[in-house]
């Protein structure tokens, strides 16, 4: 039962409420003028307190897709944080305007704190390098609606899997589906955390491989999840350019790659992804882009209790 | 050799490693108490080469739980009629708050006016906390 939950964290819900959501979402999907009434009357509140294309316009188009309405703010500086509210209170009044909430901030762990004094659903929409619960949804969501299935799958993360959140958030989520196998590409600088190693790779006996180069696994894949170094992660900016162009993905390499690999990337790219992929059949981001707003319909749906 | 004199009733808190009973004693706010207690340091100990000791006469209502969180490996032993009347045996509690600070730059908690800092045990043989909100990990013994 989803029904007046928060999605804080990937692992709030089990593979069965998960599954639930997914199946939902791919019904959405198709028929997406079945549900356009679903939450008339309903008000979502979001709280964007950092920039957000994608996922701030995915969210409020799915609510109004739903037959919900919308308010809130897309910057800090247009909300009363600028007057040094703490979240706490920014959330218990919201709370008082909403039937859900959904938030990103900069800080790690900020939407955990609106969670614990909001008496409406919150969502996680990402908070600093930590958490992108919804992200991971719509992940989840545009692999089943390709591969069929969540299980059996090899999937390749590239990039920066330290600061990387939908990387850690897709790992932990992946890692409960059987049978699957990770492989991290990425510079030494940007390697996956080891406590996502010991406690979710480790754990749950996870066949998982490093590697510093692409081509050293791209032709074993299913699946290459390319990720943007992020510049806002970043305390040295002389870092950040030294990294930034390790990994480019171009029609070159993808001549190792299988005609059934999916390319995946949360977007915005910055120039990891040539635009000569864009035409490829498996570059599969937009499509990504697509589901994360049908992903959204869903959560919003399950955790509301109108559907 | 320094002699202290045994205790007739009270705690004895002993092997704790040397350097860290300064930090037990200030835990336990024994620089304000009107009782004797003594901290003995650098002691020389077969087990540890050198260990801190700290001794409290007359006192035995203290709250121990947290203070495995500074030394996992101290004994506590409780002292009845000049001898050792129970050991107790330290066991990692599985939620502290306001014990740990959070380190993370980009936690939550760093600017969060009136938010306790939260650490759930996640790896109790390690000693492993983390932060209920960013996860940051905190290794027991990383004395820094």
């Amino acid at each position: 039962m989803l029904a007046g939950r928060h999605l804080i964290d990937p692992t709030d819900f089990s593979t069965q409420e998960i599954n639930e959501m997914l199946s939902l979402s791919q019904k959405i999907s198709e028929n997406p003028s079945d549900y356009a009434k679903l939450c008339s009357g309903k008000i979502l509140g979001s709280l964007f307190f950092e920039p957000s294309t994608r996922t701030r316009l995915s969210f409020e188009a799915a609510m109004l897709r739903l037959g919900g309405q919308v308010i809130g703010f897309s910057e800090a500086g247009s909300s009363s944080v600028s007057k040094g509210e703490t979240v706490a209170d920014t959330i218990r009044t919201v709370a008082c305007y909403s039937d859900i909430i959904v938030m990103r901030h900069p800080k790690e762990g900020a939407p955990k704190v609106a969670s614990m004094y909001s008496d409406v659903p919150v969502i996680n929409a990402g908070d600093g390098g930590h958490q992108h619960p919804t992200q991971t949804l719509t992940d989840l969501l545009t692999i089943i609606s390709v591969k069929g299935s969540l299980d059996s799958l090899k999937i390749g993360y590239c990039g920066d899997l330290k600061f990387g959140r939908t990387v850690h958030s897709l790992i932990k989520a992946l890692s409960r589906y059987s049978d699957n196998e990770m492989h991290l590409i990425s510079p030494k600088e940007l390697k996956v955390p080891d406590y996502i190693k010991e406690e979710i790779l480790d754990k749950n006996a996870i066949h998982y491989e490093e590697h510093e180069k692409l081509e050293e696994c791209i032709d074993q894949l299913d699946i290459l999840y390319m990720t943007r170094v992020q510049k806002e992660r970043f305390f040295n900016e002389e870092d950040y350019i030294r990294l930034k162009d390790t990994y480019i993905l171009n029609n070159e390499k993808m001549k190792k790659a299988s005609p059934h690999l999916m390319i995946l990337h949360p977007l915005p790219r910055v120039n990891e992804i040539s635009y000569e992929i864009d035409s490829d059949p498996r570059a599969f981001y937009f499509k990504q882009a697509k589901m994360g707003m049908y992903a959204r319909m869903g959560l919003i749906s399950l955790l509301l209790g109108v559907c | 050799m320094m002699t202290i004199n045994t205790i007739e009733n009270g705690i004895v808190i002993d092997h704790i490693r040397a350097g860290y009973g300064v930090e037990i004693f200030n835990y336990l706010g024994l620089d304000k108490v009107d009782y004797t207690v003594a901290l003995i340091m650098n002691v020389t100990s077969k087990k540890q080469r050198k260990k801190d000791i700290i001794k409290i006469e007359n006192e035995i209502n203290f709250d121990l739980s947290e203070l495995g969180l500074i030394d996992p490996d101290v004994t506590i032993n409780i002292i009845q009629n000049h001898k050792i009347s129970k050991k107790l045996k330290l066991s990692l509690p599985k939620v502290v708050e306001n014990v740990i600070k959070c380190k993370n730059p980009r936690c939550i908690t760093s600017v969060e006016r009136n938010l306790a800092h939260v650490f759930y045990l996640v790896d109790e043989k390690k000693g492993v906390y983390r932060c209920k909100y960013c996860d940051e990990k905190y290794a027991l013994g990383n004395k820094s």
